[in-house]
Protein backbone atom coordinates (compact mmCIF):
# COMPACT_ATOMS: atom_id res chain seq x y z
CA UNK A 1 0.00 0.00 0.00
CA UNK A 2 1.20 3.47 -0.80
CA UNK A 3 1.91 5.51 2.37
CA UNK A 4 -0.19 8.65 2.75
CA UNK A 5 2.64 10.70 4.22
CA UNK A 6 6.40 10.41 4.46
CA UNK A 7 6.16 10.30 8.23
CA UNK A 8 4.88 6.74 8.46
CA UNK A 9 7.52 4.11 9.08
CA UNK A 10 7.40 0.58 7.88
CA UNK A 11 7.64 -1.90 10.78
CA UNK A 12 10.27 -4.48 10.19
CA UNK A 13 9.93 -7.76 12.07
CA UNK A 14 13.52 -8.56 12.85
CA UNK A 15 14.72 -11.95 13.94
CA UNK A 16 15.54 -11.75 17.73
CA UNK A 17 19.01 -12.69 18.98
CA UNK A 18 19.50 -15.45 21.60
CA UNK A 19 20.03 -12.79 24.33
CA UNK A 20 16.65 -11.29 23.52
CA UNK A 21 15.01 -14.67 23.11
CA UNK A 22 15.52 -15.79 26.71
CA UNK A 23 13.67 -12.65 27.95
CA UNK A 24 15.09 -12.90 31.51
CA UNK A 25 17.54 -9.94 31.32
CA UNK A 26 14.70 -7.68 30.09
CA UNK A 27 12.40 -8.85 32.89
CA UNK A 28 15.07 -8.32 35.55
CA UNK A 29 15.92 -4.82 34.37
CA UNK A 30 12.19 -3.99 34.36
CA UNK A 31 11.69 -5.33 37.87
CA UNK A 32 14.73 -3.32 39.05
CA UNK A 33 12.91 -0.14 38.13
CA UNK A 34 9.75 -1.34 39.87
CA UNK A 35 11.50 -2.32 43.10
CA UNK A 36 13.52 0.87 43.22
CA UNK A 37 10.22 2.75 43.66
CA UNK A 38 9.64 0.97 46.99
CA UNK A 39 12.44 2.99 48.54
CA UNK A 40 11.46 6.37 47.20
CA UNK A 41 9.53 9.03 49.11
CA UNK A 42 5.80 8.64 48.48
CA UNK A 43 4.25 11.56 46.62
CA UNK A 44 0.71 10.71 47.81
CA UNK A 45 -0.87 10.99 51.25
CA UNK A 46 -3.80 9.18 52.86
CA UNK A 47 -6.21 12.10 52.38
CA UNK A 48 -8.99 12.09 54.95
CA UNK A 49 -6.65 11.04 57.78
CA UNK A 50 -3.66 13.02 56.65
CA UNK A 51 -3.99 16.55 55.35
CA UNK A 52 -1.57 18.66 53.43
CA UNK A 53 -0.68 22.06 54.71
CA UNK A 54 -2.63 24.73 52.84
CA UNK A 55 -1.29 28.10 51.83
CA UNK A 56 -2.56 30.91 54.00
CA UNK A 57 -4.52 32.33 51.11
CA UNK A 58 -6.10 29.04 50.00
CA UNK A 59 -9.67 29.62 48.80
CA UNK A 60 -11.99 26.69 49.32
CA UNK A 61 -15.63 26.10 50.12
CA UNK A 62 -17.70 29.16 50.93
CA UNK A 63 -19.35 29.95 54.22
CA UNK A 64 -22.23 32.31 54.95
CA UNK A 65 -21.44 33.89 58.28
CA UNK A 66 -23.71 34.70 61.16
CA UNK A 67 -23.19 37.66 63.46
CA UNK A 68 -22.50 37.59 67.21
CA UNK A 69 -26.07 36.83 68.18
CA UNK A 70 -26.44 34.18 65.48
CA UNK A 71 -28.41 36.12 62.89
CA UNK A 72 -27.56 35.59 59.23
CA UNK A 73 -25.53 38.44 57.86
CA UNK A 74 -26.50 37.95 54.22
CA UNK A 75 -29.15 40.35 53.02
CA UNK A 76 -29.46 39.02 49.46
CA UNK A 77 -28.20 42.22 47.88
CA UNK A 78 -26.97 40.30 44.85
CA UNK A 79 -23.56 41.95 44.65
CA UNK A 80 -21.77 38.60 44.91
CA UNK A 81 -23.86 37.29 42.02
CA UNK A 82 -22.94 40.36 39.95
CA UNK A 83 -19.27 40.06 40.81
CA UNK A 84 -19.16 36.32 40.09
CA UNK A 85 -17.32 35.82 36.78
CA UNK A 86 -18.65 32.26 36.49
CA UNK A 87 -22.25 33.20 37.30
CA UNK A 88 -22.34 30.48 39.90
CA UNK A 89 -24.41 32.30 42.51
CA UNK A 90 -28.18 32.65 42.51
CA UNK A 91 -30.49 33.81 45.26
CA UNK A 92 -34.07 34.61 46.08
CA UNK A 93 -34.73 37.38 48.55
CA UNK A 94 -37.50 37.51 51.10
CA UNK A 95 -38.81 39.92 53.67
CA UNK A 96 -38.14 39.34 57.33
CA UNK A 97 -41.26 38.94 59.38
CA UNK A 98 -41.79 40.27 62.87
CA UNK A 99 -40.13 38.07 65.47
CA UNK A 100 -37.37 36.90 63.14
CA UNK A 101 -34.94 39.63 64.15
CA UNK A 102 -32.69 37.08 65.80
CA UNK A 103 -32.57 34.92 62.69
CA UNK A 104 -31.83 37.56 60.11
CA UNK A 105 -29.81 40.67 60.62
CA UNK A 106 -31.54 42.91 58.10
CA UNK A 107 -35.06 43.56 56.90
CA UNK A 108 -34.37 41.50 53.80
CA UNK A 109 -32.73 38.09 53.76
CA UNK A 110 -31.90 35.30 51.35
CA UNK A 111 -34.66 32.69 51.30
CA UNK A 112 -32.63 30.68 48.82
CA UNK A 113 -28.94 31.01 48.27
CA UNK A 114 -27.27 28.63 45.91
CA UNK A 115 -23.73 28.27 44.68
CA UNK A 116 -23.04 25.93 41.82
CA UNK A 117 -19.74 24.43 42.89
CA UNK A 118 -19.13 23.03 39.43
CA UNK A 119 -19.21 26.53 38.02
CA UNK A 120 -17.35 28.22 40.86
CA UNK A 121 -13.74 29.02 40.11
CA UNK A 122 -12.91 30.02 43.70
CA UNK A 123 -11.67 33.44 42.70
CA UNK A 124 -12.96 35.11 45.85
CA UNK A 125 -14.64 37.99 44.06
CA UNK A 126 -17.87 37.33 45.97
CA UNK A 127 -16.01 37.86 49.20
CA UNK A 128 -14.62 41.17 47.97
CA UNK A 129 -18.00 42.34 46.72
CA UNK A 130 -19.94 41.52 49.89
CA UNK A 131 -20.90 44.74 51.70
CA UNK A 132 -22.15 42.87 54.75
CA UNK A 133 -19.10 40.62 55.36
CA UNK A 134 -21.40 37.65 54.99
CA UNK A 135 -19.68 35.39 52.47
CA UNK A 136 -16.15 34.12 52.87
CA UNK A 137 -14.06 31.46 51.23
CA UNK A 138 -12.55 29.08 53.76
CA UNK A 139 -9.70 26.57 53.76
CA UNK A 140 -12.13 23.67 53.53
CA UNK A 141 -12.22 21.53 50.39
CA UNK A 142 -15.36 20.91 48.43
CA UNK A 143 -16.31 17.26 48.88
CA UNK A 144 -16.47 14.94 45.89
CA UNK A 145 -19.98 13.83 44.98
CA UNK A 146 -21.52 11.05 42.94
CA UNK A 147 -23.88 13.19 40.93
CA UNK A 148 -23.91 16.69 39.53
CA UNK A 149 -27.02 17.72 41.45
CA UNK A 150 -25.24 17.44 44.79
CA UNK A 151 -22.88 20.24 43.78
CA UNK A 152 -25.62 22.85 44.05
CA UNK A 153 -24.84 24.01 47.54
CA UNK A 154 -27.83 25.57 49.24
CA UNK A 155 -28.15 27.40 52.50
CA UNK A 156 -28.15 24.14 54.46
CA UNK A 157 -24.50 23.59 53.56
CA UNK A 158 -23.29 27.15 53.21
CA UNK A 159 -24.62 28.81 56.37
CA UNK A 160 -22.56 28.12 59.46
CA UNK A 161 -24.12 26.81 62.67
CA UNK A 162 -25.34 29.05 65.46
CA UNK A 163 -23.44 27.25 68.22
CA UNK A 164 -19.95 28.37 69.01
CA UNK A 165 -18.32 25.06 68.08
CA UNK A 166 -20.13 25.01 64.74
CA UNK A 167 -18.91 28.46 63.75
CA UNK A 168 -16.40 28.37 60.93
CA UNK A 169 -13.14 30.13 61.45
CA UNK A 170 -12.31 32.53 58.65
CA UNK A 171 -9.56 34.40 60.42
CA UNK A 172 -6.85 32.40 58.70
CA UNK A 173 -7.24 34.20 55.41
CA UNK A 174 -7.94 37.51 57.08
CA UNK A 175 -4.35 38.40 57.81
CA UNK A 176 -3.51 41.58 59.67
CA UNK A 177 -2.55 43.18 56.38
CA UNK A 178 -5.89 42.27 54.83
CA UNK A 179 -7.85 43.62 57.77
CA UNK A 180 -5.82 46.82 57.75
CA UNK A 181 -6.40 47.20 54.01
CA UNK A 182 -10.13 46.69 54.38
CA UNK A 183 -10.33 49.56 56.84
CA UNK A 184 -9.39 52.01 54.11
CA UNK A 185 -12.69 52.57 52.42
CA UNK A 186 -11.19 55.31 50.28
CA UNK A 187 -9.33 52.72 48.21
CA UNK A 188 -11.08 51.87 44.98
CA UNK A 189 -10.94 48.21 45.86
CA UNK A 190 -12.95 48.64 49.04
CA UNK A 191 -15.67 50.86 47.69
CA UNK B 1 -33.36 84.16 22.22
CA UNK B 2 -30.47 84.24 24.60
CA UNK B 3 -26.95 83.00 24.13
CA UNK B 4 -25.53 81.20 27.11
CA UNK B 5 -22.09 79.66 27.60
CA UNK B 6 -21.82 76.73 29.98
CA UNK B 7 -18.32 75.49 30.70
CA UNK B 8 -17.15 77.05 27.46
CA UNK B 9 -19.87 75.52 25.28
CA UNK B 10 -22.34 78.02 23.82
CA UNK B 11 -25.96 77.50 22.88
CA UNK B 12 -28.84 79.73 21.81
CA UNK B 13 -31.95 79.06 23.85
CA UNK B 14 -35.37 80.72 24.06
CA UNK B 15 -35.92 83.30 26.79
CA UNK B 16 -37.18 81.85 30.03
CA UNK B 17 -35.13 78.67 29.74
CA UNK B 18 -33.35 77.73 32.93
CA UNK B 19 -29.61 77.12 33.05
CA UNK B 20 -30.24 73.43 33.78
CA UNK B 21 -32.45 73.03 30.74
CA UNK B 22 -29.89 74.83 28.58
CA UNK B 23 -27.17 72.54 29.94
CA UNK B 24 -29.31 69.51 29.11
CA UNK B 25 -29.74 70.83 25.57
CA UNK B 26 -25.96 70.87 25.23
CA UNK B 27 -25.73 67.48 26.93
CA UNK B 28 -22.53 65.65 27.78
CA UNK B 29 -20.71 65.64 31.07
CA UNK B 30 -21.35 69.25 31.99
CA UNK B 31 -25.00 68.85 32.93
CA UNK B 32 -25.47 69.64 36.61
CA UNK B 33 -26.96 66.75 38.57
CA UNK B 34 -30.47 67.33 39.87
CA UNK B 35 -32.40 65.52 42.57
CA UNK B 36 -35.58 67.53 43.10
CA UNK B 37 -36.03 68.97 39.62
CA UNK B 38 -38.34 67.00 37.30
CA UNK B 39 -38.87 68.25 33.77
CA UNK B 40 -42.52 67.12 33.65
CA UNK B 41 -43.51 68.70 36.95
CA UNK B 42 -44.19 72.42 37.15
CA UNK B 43 -42.53 74.40 39.95
CA UNK B 44 -40.32 71.46 40.85
CA UNK B 45 -36.72 72.18 41.78
CA UNK B 46 -35.03 74.58 44.11
CA UNK B 47 -35.00 72.36 47.18
CA UNK B 48 -31.98 70.12 47.04
CA UNK B 49 -29.28 72.49 45.75
CA UNK B 50 -27.30 69.78 43.99
CA UNK B 51 -27.58 71.62 40.69
CA UNK B 52 -25.83 74.78 41.91
CA UNK B 53 -23.59 76.52 39.39
CA UNK B 54 -21.45 79.62 39.29
CA UNK B 55 -22.52 82.47 37.06
CA UNK B 56 -19.26 84.21 36.22
CA UNK B 57 -20.90 86.77 33.92
CA UNK B 58 -24.50 87.84 34.43
CA UNK B 59 -25.30 89.02 30.92
CA UNK B 60 -23.99 91.20 28.12
CA UNK B 61 -25.75 94.27 29.56
CA UNK B 62 -24.62 93.68 33.13
CA UNK B 63 -21.43 91.62 33.07
CA UNK B 64 -21.04 91.45 36.85
CA UNK B 65 -20.94 87.87 38.20
CA UNK B 66 -23.72 86.73 40.48
CA UNK B 67 -22.60 87.09 44.10
CA UNK B 68 -23.40 83.51 45.16
CA UNK B 69 -23.74 80.11 43.55
CA UNK B 70 -27.21 79.75 42.08
CA UNK B 71 -29.49 76.75 41.64
CA UNK B 72 -29.45 76.15 37.89
CA UNK B 73 -32.95 74.60 37.85
CA UNK B 74 -34.54 77.87 39.00
CA UNK B 75 -32.29 80.48 37.39
CA UNK B 76 -33.29 81.59 33.92
CA UNK B 77 -30.67 82.38 31.35
CA UNK B 78 -29.85 85.87 30.12
CA UNK B 79 -28.23 86.89 26.87
CA UNK B 80 -24.48 86.53 27.09
CA UNK B 81 -24.53 84.68 30.40
CA UNK B 82 -21.45 82.64 31.24
CA UNK B 83 -21.87 79.72 33.58
CA UNK B 84 -19.30 77.49 35.19
CA UNK B 85 -20.22 74.05 36.37
CA UNK B 86 -17.51 71.41 36.43
CA UNK B 87 -14.81 73.91 35.55
CA UNK B 88 -15.28 75.78 38.80
CA UNK B 89 -13.66 74.19 41.88
CA UNK B 90 -15.95 76.32 44.03
CA UNK B 91 -19.03 74.61 42.58
CA UNK B 92 -17.59 71.14 43.00
CA UNK B 93 -16.66 71.88 46.60
CA UNK B 94 -20.12 73.27 47.35
CA UNK B 95 -21.78 70.30 45.69
CA UNK B 96 -19.73 67.93 47.80
CA UNK B 97 -21.07 69.78 50.82
CA UNK B 98 -24.65 69.46 49.59
CA UNK B 99 -24.21 65.73 49.02
CA UNK B 100 -22.77 65.33 52.48
CA UNK B 101 -25.82 67.07 53.92
CA UNK B 102 -28.20 64.90 51.88
CA UNK B 103 -26.44 61.80 53.13
CA UNK B 104 -26.43 62.83 56.80
CA UNK B 105 -29.76 61.21 57.51
CA UNK B 106 -29.84 58.82 54.59
CA UNK B 107 -29.37 55.25 55.81
CA UNK B 108 -26.69 53.07 54.28
CA UNK B 109 -29.11 50.31 53.33
CA UNK B 110 -28.43 50.14 49.61
CA UNK B 111 -28.00 46.33 49.85
CA UNK B 112 -31.63 46.13 50.98
CA UNK B 113 -33.15 48.99 49.03
CA UNK B 114 -35.08 48.17 45.86
CA UNK B 115 -33.97 51.43 44.28
CA UNK B 116 -30.30 50.46 44.31
CA UNK B 117 -28.95 50.45 40.78
CA UNK B 118 -31.26 53.18 39.55
CA UNK B 119 -30.97 55.53 42.50
CA UNK B 120 -30.03 59.12 41.75
CA UNK B 121 -28.58 59.62 45.19
CA UNK B 122 -26.31 56.61 44.71
CA UNK B 123 -24.96 58.10 41.48
CA UNK B 124 -24.63 61.51 43.06
CA UNK B 125 -22.88 60.12 46.10
CA UNK B 126 -20.52 58.09 43.95
CA UNK B 127 -19.54 61.06 41.84
CA UNK B 128 -19.49 63.85 44.40
CA UNK B 129 -19.63 62.31 47.84
CA UNK B 130 -16.98 61.69 50.39
CA UNK B 131 -16.34 58.04 51.16
CA UNK B 132 -16.77 58.61 54.87
CA UNK B 133 -19.33 60.47 56.92
CA UNK B 134 -18.29 62.99 59.55
CA UNK B 135 -21.61 62.76 61.33
CA UNK B 136 -21.53 60.97 64.68
CA UNK B 137 -25.13 61.32 65.79
CA UNK B 138 -27.78 58.66 65.20
CA UNK B 139 -29.72 59.03 61.98
CA UNK B 140 -33.42 59.78 61.90
CA UNK B 141 -35.60 56.76 62.47
CA UNK B 142 -39.11 56.16 61.22
CA UNK B 143 -41.30 53.14 60.92
CA UNK B 144 -42.16 51.97 57.44
CA UNK B 145 -45.61 53.04 56.37
CA UNK B 146 -47.90 51.35 53.88
CA UNK B 147 -49.60 54.10 51.95
CA UNK B 148 -52.29 52.34 50.06
CA UNK B 149 -52.14 48.73 48.97
CA UNK B 150 -49.34 49.24 46.47
CA UNK B 151 -46.85 51.70 47.88
CA UNK B 152 -44.46 51.34 50.77
CA UNK B 153 -42.78 54.37 52.27
CA UNK B 154 -39.41 54.40 54.00
CA UNK B 155 -39.25 57.84 55.49
CA UNK B 156 -35.64 57.26 56.57
CA UNK B 157 -34.57 57.31 52.94
CA UNK B 158 -36.45 60.47 51.97
CA UNK B 159 -34.42 63.50 50.94
CA UNK B 160 -37.37 65.96 50.94
CA UNK B 161 -37.40 66.68 47.23
CA UNK B 162 -41.19 67.32 47.11
CA UNK B 163 -41.47 65.53 43.78
CA UNK B 164 -44.14 63.10 44.99
CA UNK B 165 -46.15 65.96 46.46
CA UNK B 166 -45.99 67.77 43.13
CA UNK B 167 -47.13 64.64 41.31
CA UNK B 168 -50.14 64.39 43.56
CA UNK B 169 -50.87 68.09 43.07
CA UNK B 170 -50.46 68.21 39.34
CA UNK B 171 -51.64 64.92 37.88
CA UNK B 172 -54.21 63.79 40.41
CA UNK B 173 -57.16 65.85 41.53
CA UNK B 174 -57.10 65.20 45.23
CA UNK B 175 -53.88 65.22 47.16
CA UNK B 176 -53.96 63.40 50.46
CA UNK B 177 -50.30 63.49 51.39
CA UNK B 178 -47.78 66.20 51.98
CA UNK B 179 -44.93 67.42 54.10
CA UNK B 180 -45.69 67.76 57.79
CA UNK B 181 -43.59 69.35 60.53
CA UNK B 182 -40.70 71.66 59.86
CA UNK B 183 -36.96 71.72 59.36
CA UNK B 184 -35.08 68.72 60.61
CA UNK B 185 -38.32 67.10 61.83
CA UNK B 186 -40.16 67.35 58.53
CA UNK B 187 -41.52 64.20 56.94
CA UNK B 188 -43.76 63.14 54.09
CA UNK B 189 -46.98 61.80 55.45
CA UNK B 190 -50.60 61.20 54.82
CA UNK B 191 -52.88 62.53 57.49
CA UNK B 192 -53.76 59.70 59.89
CA UNK B 193 -52.12 57.26 57.48
CA UNK B 194 -54.82 57.71 54.94
CA UNK B 195 -54.43 55.40 51.99
CA UNK B 196 -53.49 56.96 48.69
CA UNK B 197 -55.89 55.35 46.27
CA UNK B 198 -55.80 57.68 43.32
CA UNK B 199 -55.46 56.00 39.94
CA UNK B 200 -52.19 57.74 39.18
CA UNK B 201 -50.64 57.50 42.63
CA UNK B 202 -48.09 54.94 41.41
CA UNK B 203 -46.21 57.70 39.62
CA UNK B 204 -44.94 58.79 43.01
CA UNK B 205 -42.70 55.75 42.91
CA UNK B 206 -41.19 56.74 39.59
CA UNK B 207 -40.49 60.32 40.53
CA UNK B 208 -38.89 59.44 43.86
CA UNK B 209 -35.17 59.91 43.23
CA UNK B 210 -34.29 57.62 46.14
CA UNK B 211 -35.92 54.49 47.53
CA UNK B 212 -38.31 56.23 49.89
CA UNK B 213 -41.37 55.25 47.88
CA UNK B 214 -41.20 51.72 46.55
CA UNK B 215 -43.50 49.38 44.68
CA UNK B 216 -44.94 46.80 47.07
CA UNK B 217 -45.63 44.36 44.24
CA UNK B 218 -41.91 44.41 43.39
CA UNK B 219 -40.66 44.52 46.96
CA UNK B 220 -37.52 42.35 47.28
CA UNK B 221 -38.49 40.36 44.18
CA UNK B 222 -35.23 40.89 42.41
CA UNK B 223 -32.36 43.29 42.18
CA UNK B 224 -32.88 45.73 39.33
CA UNK B 225 -29.79 44.60 37.48
CA UNK B 226 -31.00 41.01 37.24
CA UNK B 227 -34.13 42.06 35.38
CA UNK B 228 -34.44 42.77 31.67
CA UNK B 229 -35.99 46.10 30.76
CA UNK B 230 -38.27 46.00 27.72
CA UNK B 231 -40.35 48.67 26.05
CA UNK B 232 -43.97 47.63 25.85
CA UNK B 233 -47.41 49.08 25.37
CA UNK B 234 -51.06 48.15 25.71
CA UNK B 235 -54.37 49.84 25.04
CA UNK B 236 -55.26 51.63 28.20
CA UNK B 237 -58.23 53.91 28.55
CA UNK B 238 -56.76 55.86 31.42
CA UNK B 239 -53.19 56.48 30.30
CA UNK B 240 -50.93 56.26 27.27
CA UNK B 241 -50.14 52.64 28.08
CA UNK B 242 -46.50 53.11 27.10
CA UNK B 243 -44.36 51.50 29.78
CA UNK B 244 -41.10 49.77 30.52
CA UNK B 245 -41.42 46.16 31.63
CA UNK B 246 -38.80 44.67 33.91
CA UNK B 247 -38.74 40.97 33.18
CA UNK B 248 -37.02 37.95 34.61
CA UNK B 249 -37.42 34.96 32.41
CA UNK B 250 -40.97 35.16 31.13
CA UNK B 251 -42.20 36.82 34.27
CA UNK B 252 -43.00 40.51 34.48
CA UNK B 253 -41.66 41.60 37.83
CA UNK B 254 -42.29 45.30 37.60
CA UNK B 255 -43.89 47.88 35.35
CA UNK B 256 -42.62 51.44 35.37
CA UNK B 257 -43.01 54.47 33.19
CA UNK B 258 -40.35 55.04 30.57
CA UNK B 259 -37.64 57.27 31.88
CA UNK B 260 -35.54 59.60 29.77
CA UNK B 261 -31.80 59.82 30.06
CA UNK B 262 -32.09 62.11 33.05
CA UNK B 263 -34.09 59.46 34.89
CA UNK B 264 -37.33 61.40 34.65
CA UNK B 265 -40.61 59.83 33.54
CA UNK B 266 -41.61 60.56 29.96
CA UNK B 267 -45.29 59.84 30.44
CA UNK B 268 -47.42 59.11 33.47
CA UNK B 269 -49.00 55.69 33.67
CA UNK B 270 -52.02 54.53 35.61
CA UNK B 271 -52.11 52.13 38.53
CA UNK B 272 -53.86 49.44 36.54
CA UNK B 273 -50.99 49.25 34.06
CA UNK B 274 -48.41 49.51 36.80
CA UNK B 275 -49.65 47.09 39.42
CA UNK B 276 -52.23 44.78 37.91
CA UNK B 277 -50.94 43.85 34.48
CA UNK B 278 -48.14 41.51 35.44
CA UNK B 279 -48.80 38.95 32.75
CA UNK B 280 -46.58 39.13 29.71
CA UNK B 281 -49.60 38.40 27.49
CA UNK B 282 -51.16 41.72 28.51
CA UNK B 283 -48.42 43.60 26.73
CA UNK B 284 -47.12 44.14 23.22
CA UNK B 285 -43.34 44.01 23.49
CA UNK B 286 -41.57 46.57 21.34
CA UNK B 287 -37.98 45.61 22.08
CA UNK B 288 -35.21 45.88 24.63
CA UNK B 289 -35.07 49.23 26.33
CA UNK B 290 -32.01 51.38 25.83
CA UNK B 291 -29.92 51.41 28.98
CA UNK B 292 -26.89 53.63 29.37
CA UNK B 293 -23.78 51.47 29.31
CA UNK B 294 -22.49 53.12 32.47
CA UNK B 295 -25.47 51.82 34.40
CA UNK B 296 -25.24 48.58 36.35
CA UNK B 297 -28.53 47.59 34.70
CA UNK B 298 -26.71 47.29 31.38
CA UNK B 299 -25.06 44.17 32.78
CA UNK B 300 -26.02 41.21 30.61
CA UNK B 301 -28.44 43.50 28.79
CA UNK B 302 -28.30 43.20 25.05
CA UNK B 303 -30.14 45.62 22.83
CA UNK B 304 -28.33 44.48 19.74
CA UNK B 305 -29.67 43.29 16.46
CA UNK B 306 -30.25 39.71 17.61
CA UNK B 307 -32.64 40.68 20.40
CA UNK B 308 -34.56 42.97 18.07
CA UNK B 309 -34.52 40.37 15.33
CA UNK B 310 -36.10 37.79 17.63
CA UNK B 311 -39.01 40.10 18.33
CA UNK B 312 -39.30 40.94 14.64
CA UNK B 313 -39.44 37.27 13.70
CA UNK B 314 -42.06 36.60 16.37
CA UNK B 315 -44.13 39.46 14.96
CA UNK B 316 -43.88 38.15 11.40
CA UNK B 317 -44.77 34.66 12.52
CA UNK B 318 -47.81 36.02 14.29
CA UNK B 319 -48.84 37.90 11.16
CA UNK B 320 -48.54 34.72 9.13
CA UNK B 321 -50.72 32.85 11.60
CA UNK B 322 -53.26 35.67 11.53
CA UNK B 323 -53.39 35.59 7.72
CA UNK B 324 -54.08 31.88 7.69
Amino acid sequence: MQPLTNRSKVVVKKEMSLYEKIYLPAIISGMMITFSHFFRKKPTIQYPEQKREFSGTYRGQHVLKRDEIGAERCTACGLCAVACPAEAITMIAGERKKGEEKLYREEKYAVNYEINMLRCIFCGDCEDACPKEAIFLTDRMVKPENNRGSFFYGKDILVEGVEKEKRIDISRRQTAEVLEFKKHKEFDHNR
Amino acid sequence: MAKVTIDGQSIEVPDGTTILQAARMIGGDNVPPAMCYHSKLKTSGGYCRTCIVKVSKGSDKDPRPMPKLVPSCRTTVMDGMEVQNNTSPEVLEARRGVVEFLLINHPLDCPICDQAGECHLQDLGYENGAAKTRYDFPRRKFNMIDIGPYIKMHMTRCIMCFRCVKVADQITDNRVHGMINRGDASEISTYIEKAITNDFSGNMIDVCPVGALTDKTFRFKSRVWFTKPMDAHRDCKKCSGKVALWEKGNEVLRVTSRKDKWGESEEWICNECRFEKKNIKDWVIEGPRHIDRHSVISLNHYENVVAKLKIDIAKQQKQLVDKK
